[in-house]
């Protein structure tokens, strides 16, 4: 053991979740995302939970998310069409803060 | 709409913000109703961090003592790193505060639940795991919230939800926030023996350290900062967030670059981290804060206000959540049922000297937006350091001579005489 480069899904499986599987709190439209040239999405999303396919499109997973909304301000051509906090007691739950 | 169902006031968030104004108003009698989104107060809730210790003073002298604090800060450490190397400031100062230590290191989960835990006490109610969704409206004026199928009617709504400020935007103060406002921050935190800890930063029993870091953001504007907790510590990045994305390097990779410097791995060795967390902070300053933080029956307080000042060293959005929190607080015990209480919440943020100190602090934001800052500069004091310290059986050169090619290999010099121009003009 010891401090080592960690990836993002090690980092998040430290934290405690409570998905909402019946609700996900952030949509996309696959088809604005597909247009869009800076994708920032990859690279400020702390949880990395965007990443490109095999054909180059946005994948995405709400599981893992943080709730910061860093997506949400960066996202330049409303690609996210729903972004909202994850309801009561639902998403990510920190011990430490 | 039935009598148990209005309160004198609904609070929504109970961050430090909306729990000072809670607990403030709970104890003058008020029938207080505060709304939170997490299972428990500070479960959402992620900062670097630490608290300066006179805003709970302000809100209850003593409380403080109670509270799951940290550690008493006593070194402040600047680091400039270079690729292998770093200068290191280190500030220590023993009485710090005098009788009230100036400032703790603070974990947020345990912090808010217990800020929010101690307005339970005095009276407020706590209602945990409920999501706001949006305001209620008549005539023009603020009356209540909606959440889910539940609404509550209030005297006065006081929206202490935090940087994303939803609330504030659905009620027309302010529109949506740019990103070129906000720093992302993200977090690791590496338990670490106590015994490890002390010997590690060179402090003894309770007392703390707290490292702000810059030259290690791969020229992206921001920096990193290190907290000592009780058998922890906090690490982390604030970036801008526009400038990460211009980079096209994820944030989460620039962190653990950052684990990784030879500089900063020995203060972690050992550790395992337990938790990783991410959260904005306003980054505007003065400058971020809207023009409007009230309407009839609505106040806005804390980060939804904008209320945070960085100068680089120093970051308080904590204490200044607080502060406008027991603004608000007192502004609607002043007044009639809450009629005007946001001209009187203005009089409030003056009295208390938050927007007189954010305005003092106003000019930090276009030091702090000086693009050197982050890579020429720290690179700039290594070299200088190296050439002090080196020692290779040469004749050295003539050091006013190689001052001047240091430091031009880093900055022209016309550059840096006007970014010296720019810090004595904004301090
Ligand atoms: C990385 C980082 C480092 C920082 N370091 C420091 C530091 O060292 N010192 C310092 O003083 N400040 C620091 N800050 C700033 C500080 O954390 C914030 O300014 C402070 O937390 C603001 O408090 P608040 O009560 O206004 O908002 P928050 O603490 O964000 O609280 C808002 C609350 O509202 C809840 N909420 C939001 N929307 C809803 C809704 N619709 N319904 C119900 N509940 C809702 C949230 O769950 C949350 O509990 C840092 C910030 C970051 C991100
Ligand atoms: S809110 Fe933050 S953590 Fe969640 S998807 Fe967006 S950027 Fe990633």
């Amino acid at each position: 053991m010891g401090v080592k480069q960690m990836e993002a899904a090690e980092l998040l499986s430290l934290n405690k979740f409570n998905v909402d599987e019946d609700e996900p709190h952030i949509e996309l439209d696959k088809e604005i995302c597909g247009q869009c040239v800076e994708k920032a999405c990859l690279y400020v999303c702390p949880a990395v939970l965007y990443r490109l396919n095999k054909n180059d499109e946005i994948s995405f997973d709400y599981a893992g998310c943080l709730e910061c909304g860093t997506c949400r301000v960066m996202c330049k051509n409303k690609g996210i069409i729903k972004w909202l906090y994850p309801r009561g007691t639902f998403g990510v739950n920190f011990r430490y803060g | 709409m039935s009598a148990e169902e209005k309160f004198d006031v609904i609070i929504i968030g109970a961050g430090p913000a909306g729990s000072a104004c809670a607990y403030i108003l709970a104890r003058a009698g008020k029938n207080v109703l505060m709304v939170e989104r997490g299972s428990s107060p500070g479960s959402k809730n992620v900062t670097g961090g630490r608290l300066y210790t006179y805003a709970l003073e302000m809100v209850e002298p003593g409380l403080y003592k109670q509270a799951p604090l940290q550690r008493r800060v006593v070194r402040e450490q600047i680091m400039m790193l270079g690729e292998n190397s770093a200068v290191n400031i280190d500030y220590v100062n023993y009485d710090f505060g005098e009788d009230v230590p100036q400032s703790y290191t603070v974990l947020r989960a345990p912090f808010d639940e217990w800020f929010a835990n101690e307005a339970e006490k005095q009276g407020a109610f706590v209602a945990s795991g409920i999501l706001v969704d949006g305001l209620i409206e008549e005539n023009g004026k603020i009356v209540g919230i909606k959440a889910g199928e539940d609404e509550m009617y209030a005297d006065v709504v006081v929206a202490a939800d935090g940087v994303n400020s939803f609330i504030a935007q659905k009620a027309g103060l302010r529109p949506d926030i740019p990103a070129h406002t906000l720093g992302i921050g993200v977090k690791e935190i590496i338990e670490l023996p106590d015994e490890i800890i002390a010997a590690r930063f060179n402090l003894q029993g309770d007392q703390g350290a707290a490292k702000v870091a810059i030259g290690c953001s791969d020229g992206i504007a921001g920096g990193a900062f290190i907290y000592t907790n009780k058998g922890s510590i906090s690490l982390g990045l604030v970036l801008n967030p526009e400038q990460v994305g211009q980079k096209g390097r994820s944030i989460q990779e620039i962190l653990q670059d950052f684990k990784m410097h030879p500089a900063i791995l020995p203060l972690l060795e050992g550790g395992k981290t337990v938790e990783y967390g991410a959260h904005l902070v306003p980054e505007q300053g003065y400058q971020g804060v809207p023009s409007r933080l009230y309407r009839d029956g609505l106040l806005v307080v804390g980060d939804a206000a904008g209320f945070v000042i960085n100068t680089g060293t120093i970051i308080r959005g904590i204490d200044l959540a607080i502060i406008s929190g027991a603004a608000a607080a007192n502004a609607i015990l002043n007044s009639i049922e809450g009629t005007h209480a946001g001209p009187l919440y203005m009089e409030e943020l003056q009295k208390l000297a938050l927007l007189p100190t954010m305005k003092m602090f106003a000019g930090w934001h276009s030091i702090i937006s000086i693009p050197r800052m982050y890579k020429e500069y720290p690179e700039l004091a290594n070299d200088v350091m190296r050439f002090m310290f080196t020692v290779d059986g040469q004749v050295p050169e003539k050091m006013s001579k190689a001052m001047m090619n240091i430091a031009k290999r880093h900055v022209a010099v016309k550059q840096m005489l006007g970014d010296g121009w720019k810090l004595f003009k904004s301090v």
